[in-house]
């Protein structure tokens, strides 16, 4: 029987962690880790953020990042153990014989430098090709992955060329030095969800041409289970289940495992209401100065009280635009928003200390949306003061009344954001949001950051706190997924214009136009052979 | 050149000639509230009210102000510094000889110092935390703690008076040749050098470093690539724009701020004629040197960002 490709056995993975006032110790990131990876095959590693999976990945290369060490166990690959060996020996292999496709690509690629010699630097400098053949399968390659004009794509530099592309460059790049194995550290997950698709099928197409072996790394099982054979599904650093993909898709045996599986399948009935609309927007359109083209041209949507309306679409669509002129950041070139039945001003400066109380944002990054050096008191506490005038015992009281509506608690109360984990710091800056007691609360893209588990508590948080208190929310997202789960009326907008919209049940069934038709189909489902049935 | 790198380098340029402008009616008003009076530093304490009035109205310090300037501002336009007050003579054709001698002064130390502080910094950052890092950083440091004159007198001291290698005065002529030439200055290029090295090093270190935690120094490093081409290829040169701007900004101090070093080593450059004349209250020679000096400042900085602009791939290949 030929070796596995890799194969780790109980592999143990630790940091320094340099804690403040205290004396530093080892903590441990990946434990007990076994796998065996075979020729042409390919594992998908998956867990939350903080699993270890990007860890495990990079262990492959026996390479740490940071203060990250390999403390235990064995790493073989093509049967030499690597775990051990020496810095000369780890530089013929890395780029060589095993290869690395970074998250985001657009930081990957050196933006001084042109596209084809970046793709054959590791082939060229390891002598696994002269300068032309690596350029010529450099080109055969960029073919094979769809990208445009290969002949000369080489010849731009990564500013010049979008993430999609730049994500299947870097899969050249990773396929260039014709390794055994191929690390792919979640290619797809900063890509908008109709770019996903074509770059996971040609990653998918190239992987099977050249029989690599390859682990992908991912926190999203629905699209592990289009590429990989088999799966590991990874929590704290240890293994909570290895299987085949078909074994973990249908049959999971753990409950996380379970859990994991199931996280999308949330959906609500709509909500209606005959009340007037909490918000009205007819005909907007803005620019940006100097850019010379409308980023939003003739918006037309309105916000029942106590609704939500989901606005979807890709980068780039306007949608976070649109949260930018309706909360004043950004002035309009033409067109009307009404708020509450009051028309609002289009500068920030002409708005009534009212009309920003009663419309709140929540921002994707909870946490550069928050002071580090207040305590979630401070913080929490700051609208009560400003527009309430609230002091002393009564701001105190109104303080833990908000954290045990996010289900915090006064314990929360002098902590600083640095002491939270993503979904703790998402619930104080709800918590600030619903202080100034709005009417209507603009979410953007308020759990793209967060793990699918903390993501769907989130969620179900926002849906109870409407029911509670009758607020509206406008909720910004390219999840079709968070869409189902919180939507009760859809906007769906590509290239600055809103191309569908109404009440969720008839945005989401047929007949579509073409754009929405591409977006539903785009995102991933959780079964096998999804992939194959709509790329073909 | 695309349209856009283009009207970048004009606007630089323009806001160049504007600053040069403004600085030219500083220096002008600068001058004019200088303490002392220059009629009065030519007469010396044996000067009657009537002479000082007539030497007044000679060098036409009663006419006003604006005027003054305006007519300065003109005479400059056209290359006309005006004529010192104290000596009568030319400033132009004084300066002419003393600006190429610190020019030549500046521009060999330059030529030592900034390609040694870019090696440096290379390396520095190639054996980062270890021993070369803390030696250059120990070294170069200590060189730039030590005032000037200090530095200049302790090796002219050492260097000249004991062992005997080198001149502890500056002097120059027409005659001597590229490396006698070179001999009699090796001292105050040696105390510039050891001056701005340190600046440019950390500076140069300061950058790479800053670069080494992008993600694309980690591809570098996982395509197996020594750590030493990852620098080299990857790192440098995406630290062109802020080395550019501290060794220009430098450059310009090996120009204008010489003065002590010039001084020190009795060298016939600008600082030793600025210092001179600020001394005698001759407030023409001053303004002249002041609008050099401001000039080549802004020459420098106006460099370092075009060559900034010129490379920023955004720029240079647009989408």
């Amino acid at each position: 029987m030929p070796k596995p490709v890799l194969s780790i056995d109980n592999l143990k993975i630790e940091a320094t962690a340099y804690p403040p006032g205290e004396a530093p110790r080892k903590i441990t990131i990946v434990d007990g880790v076994s796998l065996s990876l075979d020729k042409g095959k390919v594992l998908g590693l998956i867990g939350e953020s903080g699993a270890g999976k990007s860890t495990i990945g990079l262990s492959a290369m026996a390479y740490g990042r940071g203060g990250i060490e390999l403390t235990g166990g064995e790493i073989h690959l093509s049967g030499r153990e690597i775990r051990k060996a020496k810095g000369r020996v780890l530089r013929s292999l890395r780029g060589a014989e095993v290869t690395y496709v970074a998250q985001s690509a657009a930081a990957a690629f050196n933006p001084a430098k042109r596209l084809m010699e970046q793709v054959i630097e590791a082939t060229v400098s390891h002598g696994r090709a002269t300068r032309k053949e690596a350029e010529a399968r450099a080109i055969e390659l960029f073919h094979k992955l769809g990208l445009p004009e290969p002949e000369t794509f080489g010849d731009r530099y990564p500013h010049q060329v979008s993430g999609g592309q730049l994500q299947r460059a870097m899969t050249a790049m990773a396929l260039c030095p014709q390794p055994d194995l191929v690390i792919f550290d979640e290619p797809t997950t900063a890509l908008d969800v109709t770019t996903q698709l074509g770059v996971l099928a040609a990653i998918k197409g190239a992987i099977r041409d050249l029989g690599v072996a390859a682990l992908y790394i991912t926190h999203d099982l629905a699209v592990v289970a289009q590429i990989a054979d088999d799966i590991m599904v990874l929590r704290q650093g240890k293994t909570v289940e290895y299987g085949s993909t078909e074994q973990i898709i249908t049959a999971p045996q753990e409950d996380y495992t379970k859990a994991l599986v199931s996280v999308t399948a949330k959906e609500h009935t709509e909500k209606t209401s005959d009340q007037p609309p909490v918000l009205e927007v007819k005909g907007l359109s803005a620019e940006y100065r100097g850019m010379g083209r409308d980023v939003l041209s003739d918006i037309n949507i309105a916000i029942q009280p106590g609704t939500t309306l989901a606005v979807v679409g890709e980068s780039g669509s306007g949608k976070s635009t649109l949260a930018r002129v309706i909360t004043g950041l950004l002035p309009q070139k033409a067109g009307d928003v009404t708020f509450d039945g009051r028309p609002l001003s289009h500068d920030l400066k002409g708005r009534s200390r009212s009309d920003l109380q009663e419309l709140q944002m929540i921002y994707q990054m909870a946490d550069t949306a928050m002071n580090p050096r207040q305590t979630v008191g401070t913080i929490i506490g700051r609208p009560l003061q400003f527009y309430f005038g609230m002091k002393g015992a009564a701001l105190r009281a109104r303080t833990i009344e908000l954290l045990e509506e996010i289900e915090l608690g006064a314990g929360f109360m002098d902590r600083y954001p640095a002491e939270l984990s993503g979904g703790q710091k998402q619930r104080v800056c709800i918590a600030r949001a619903l202080a100034a007691k709005p009417k209507l609360i603009i979410c953007d893209e308020v759990t793209s950051a967060l793990d699918p588990l903390v993501a769907e508590g989130i969620l179900k948080l926002l849906y109870d706190l409407q029911a509670r208190e009758q607020v509206s929310y406008m909720f910004i997202t390219h999840d079709i997924a968070t869409v189902k789960a919180i939507a009760d009326t859809i906007a769906v907008m590509h290239l600055g214009k809103v191309v569908r919209y109404g009440p969720k049940s008839s945005v989401l069934s047929p007949p579509f136009d073409d754009y929405t038709d591409l977006l539903l189909r785009s995102v991933p489902e959780m079964r096998l052979g999804w992939m194959e049935e709509v790329a073909g | 050149m695309n349209s856009l790198v283009l009207k970048l380098l004009v606007q630089r340029v323009a806001l160049g000639l504007l600053l040069i402008f403004l600085v030219s009616i500083m220096i002008f008003l600068g001058t004019q509230i200088l303490p002392g009076d220059v009629a009065q530093a030519i007469l010396g304490q044996t000067a009657t009210p009537e002479s000082l009035a007539n030497l007044r109205e000679e060098l036409g310090l009663n006419v006003p102000p604006l005027e003054r300037y305006l007519s300065w501002l003109g005479g400059v336009l056209q290359g006309d510094l005006g004529t010192s007050l104290t000596n009568g003579r030319d400033i132009g054709a004084s300066i002419a000889d003393r600006l190429g001698n610190t020019l030549f002064l500046a521009m060999w130390a330059a030529i030592i110092s900034v390609p040694l502080a870019i090696i440096l910094g290379l390396v520095s950052v190639l054996y980062r935390g270890r021993w070369p890092d803390k030696l250059i950083s120990a070294v170069t440091l200590s060189a730039i703690s030590v005032p000037e004159f200090m530095m200049s007198y302790i090796l002219m001291y050492y260097v000249a008076v004991q062992l005997g290698w080198a001149p502890s005065v500056a002097m120059l002529n027409d005659r001597m040749s590229l490396l006698d030439k070179l001999h009699a200055i090796s001292l105050p290029i040696a105390v510039l050098v050891m001056v701005v090295l340190a600046h440019m090093m950390r500076m140069t270190r300061a950058a790479l470093l800053n670069v080494m935690q992008s993600a694309y120094i980690e591809t570098a490093e996982l395509k197996g690539i020594r750590r030493s081409l990852v620098i080299w290829r990857h790192a440098f040169p995406n630290s062109i724009a802020p080395i550019v701007n501290v060794v220009m900004l430098n450059m310009a101090y090996l120009v204008v701020g010489v003065v002590v070093v010039e001084v020190v080593f009795v060298y016939p450059g600008m600082g030793q004629y600025l210092v001179d004349h600020v001394a005698k209250r001759d407030v023409p020679v001053v303004q002249a040197c002041g609008l050099i000096f401001a000039a080549v400042y802004i020459f420098l900085n106006m460099f370092a960002d075009i060559v900034s602009i010129l490379a920023n791939p955004r720029l240079r290949h647009p989408k």
